[in-house]
């Protein structure tokens, strides 16, 4: 079955907003395209778009959040990283406010819009902030659990909605919980620590890893910070290799992650799957992967090197 | 007593509490700019040029306007004031602690590793201090997310923010300004320190901001002009700001950098630097 994130989002935004009447959606002009217009047809008057200016958009939700509301805004991830994160830096997360920041069409969502629409750097952007969560599900049964727990955490977080529809690979009674990874599938000869559309790929290259007796253990790492580190050094500890994967640049996102944590406490043979050193490309979602090597035949290939090093 | 002459004993009151209030709030000025100064002289750093200009709206506006509570700074009913042009934040701190919100002794610790008062606003530290700043250009969003969120509930709650005129040329506060004006934020006060100097030079050499009255006008603002030194101008345009409902206001202010101190008036270089020792001391002398 496949599910689009955002419609997911915007789903639970309208359930979140029933059960939590502090909850207000900020928007930058795409509320059809983030799917917040659910939540504008059904409380018009918690919903305020701020035309296409992100920053202010920023500076806005930092300001209903000190008035002690509960701000969903959202933006494409992009512009929204690009041109808010001085204002995420400083009236966000350096002041403390409890706003949730929806970062929308990450990775290969935008298509043939190309390289500009593309974010591929916005884990990055994020991550780097303190007391910054940094979220981004597996599916949209997750997008949903998300948003319910975003709600309930106290302090600034990013979380990554994509628009594509992509596979449904966790159930609905799942556990998810802000900053614990969930083990899909055990496997004791190499570690996949994955988030997003990548988990999916990841379970498929289990899955074929397994015909040729290669025993994959999968990790979906929906929080990126904080990292779920005992997952991570239980699952190493076992496997001694490590491959992550992601829909997203290799510099300093999920991979860069996992790497600045094993390299100082348990250093083992890794490799990262996710966009190389470069910008996208224009094409459908399918062709950029492919681009960039986000594939699941690219994370066979890396857990066979490591097999075979 | 006919209602007329009634009216005319309201107006008296009213005249008179106004001319106390403006009393109390020039010795409050007074003893700010003396604490502006003991602060950079201590820290050996910081922006007196830029206190100085704001020191008399902050006075009145603290003294006469904000509804706020020095033993319960998170009351949630609060009015809010944002200091945009955060690098000013000794005059809030100055003003702060003539509130009761701060203690004298704390002026030591501008700047220092310990104690409540980094060289610019901090939230996290500071009572009093609603929101981080150091970053021009941010505080009238912030201010605008706080009114949207009075309104939604129907507090009543005010948002004053004051902005550096060289921070104008920052475009978020001109998207924010756009924001107030589309939402018809009445319970949003902007207020302008044109001193007419920055960092680097005066402000029509850096970059000029040509005709601000009718930029503010174009976006929508009610836009009142006054002489940021003058206390009965300062004191009527926040109560115009207050009576006027169709939408936000913006007090431009016109101010003189270094105000109150002889050689740092209209000096470019008083934007950042401390004064020493000697100088402390003539400030000081005219200031008593």
């Amino acid at each position: 079955m496949l599910m689009a994130p955002r419609e997911a989002y915007g789903q639970a935004l309208v359930e979140l907003g029933r059960e939590n009447k502090d909850v207000v959606v900020l928007d930058a002009d795409v509320a059809k395209a983030s799917m917040t217009i659910l939540f504008k047809e059904a409380f018009p008057e918690r919903f305020f778009d701020i035309g296409i200016a992100e920053s202010d958009l920023i500076g806005t939700g930092a300001g209903f959040a000190l008035a002690g509301k509960i701000p969903f805004i959202n933006a494409y991830a992009n512009f929204l990283l690009g041109n808010g994160w001085d204002q995420i830096r400083i009236s966000v997360c350096y002041a403390n406010q409890n706003v949730k920041i929806i970062g929308h069409n990450i990775g290969a969502s935008s298509g043939k819009d190309g390289p500009t629409h593309l974010p591929l750097e916005d884990i990055t952007l994020t991550r780097v902030f303190p007391g910054m969560t940094v979220i981004e599900p597996a599916d949209g049964i997750e997008v949903k659990k998300a948003v319910k727990a975003l709600a309930k955490h106290v302090g600034p977080a990013y979380m990554r909605v994509g628009r594509v529809p992509i596979p449904v690979i966790t159930k609905e009674e799942d556990e998810f919980q802000i900053g614990k990874a969930n083990v899909l599938r055990q496997g004791q000869d190499v570690t996949i620590v994955a988030c997003g559309v990548m988990v999916s790929k990841a379970l498929e290259a289990a899955q074929a890893l397994a015909a040729e007796g290669i025993e994959a253990e999968v990790i979906n790492m929906h929080t990126i910070k904080p990292l779920d580190k005992e997952a991570i050094l239980a699952s190493v500890s076992k496997t001694q290799r490590v491959v992550t994967a992601e829909e997203h640049t290799v510099i300093g996102g999920l991979g860069g992650a996992v790497a600045e944590f094993l390299a100082c406490t348990r250093p083992v043979p890794m490799r990262m799957i996710g966009s190389p050193d470069r910008f996208g490309v224009c094409g459908t979602y399918e062709q950029i992967h492919q681009v960039l090597g986000l594939t699941t035949e690219k994370i066979i290939e890396a857990v066979k090197d490591l097999m075979s090093s | 007593m006919t209602a007329s002459s009634k009216s005319n004993e309201k107006t008296k009151t009213d005249q008179a509490r106004k001319k106390e209030a403006l009393e109390e709030a020039k010795l409050i000025a007074q003893k700010m700019r003396r604490n502006i100064l003991l602060m950079t002289h201590h820290a050996k750093g910081g922006h007196p040029g830029g206190c100085l200009s704001a020191t008399d709206i902050l006075a009145v506006l603290y003294k006469c306007f904000l509804r706020i509570d020095p033993q319960n700074p998170r009351w949630s009913g609060r009015d809010y004031f944002f200091l945009s042009k955060g690098h000013a934040v000794p005059a809030q701190y100055a003003v702060l602690i003539e509130m009761g919100f701060l203690s004298p002794e704390e002026i030591k610790d501008f700047r220092e590793v310990e104690g409540r008062l980094p060289a610019y606003p901090s939230c996290t530290d500071t009572p009093g201090i609603d929101m981080a700043s150091g970053s021009l250009g941010q505080g009238l969003s912030i201010a605008n997310g706080t009114a949207l969120a009075a309104k939604l509930d129907g507090t009543g709650q005010r948002a004053y923010v004051l902005l550096g005129d060289g921070e104008l040329h920052e475009g978020q506060v001109w998207e924010a300004a756009m924001t107030a004006a589309h939402y018809k934020l009445n319970n949003v006060c902007a207020i302008v320190d044109y001193n007419k100097l920055q960092l680097d030079g005066a402000l029509d050499e850096v970059k000029t901001l040509g005709d601000l009255r009718a930029k503010w006008e174009a976006f929508g603002w009610h836009t009142l002009e006054i002489d940021g030194h003058d206390y009965e101008q300062i004191y009527d345009a926040l109560v115009e700001a207050e009576r006027f409902k169709d939408g936000p206001t913006v007090i431009i202010a016109h101010t003189v950098k270094g105000k109150g101190v002889s050689f740092m008036e209209d000096e470019v270089g008083w934007h950042c630097a401390a004064p020493s020792d000697e100088e402390l001391e003539i400030a000081l002398k005219e200031l008593s």
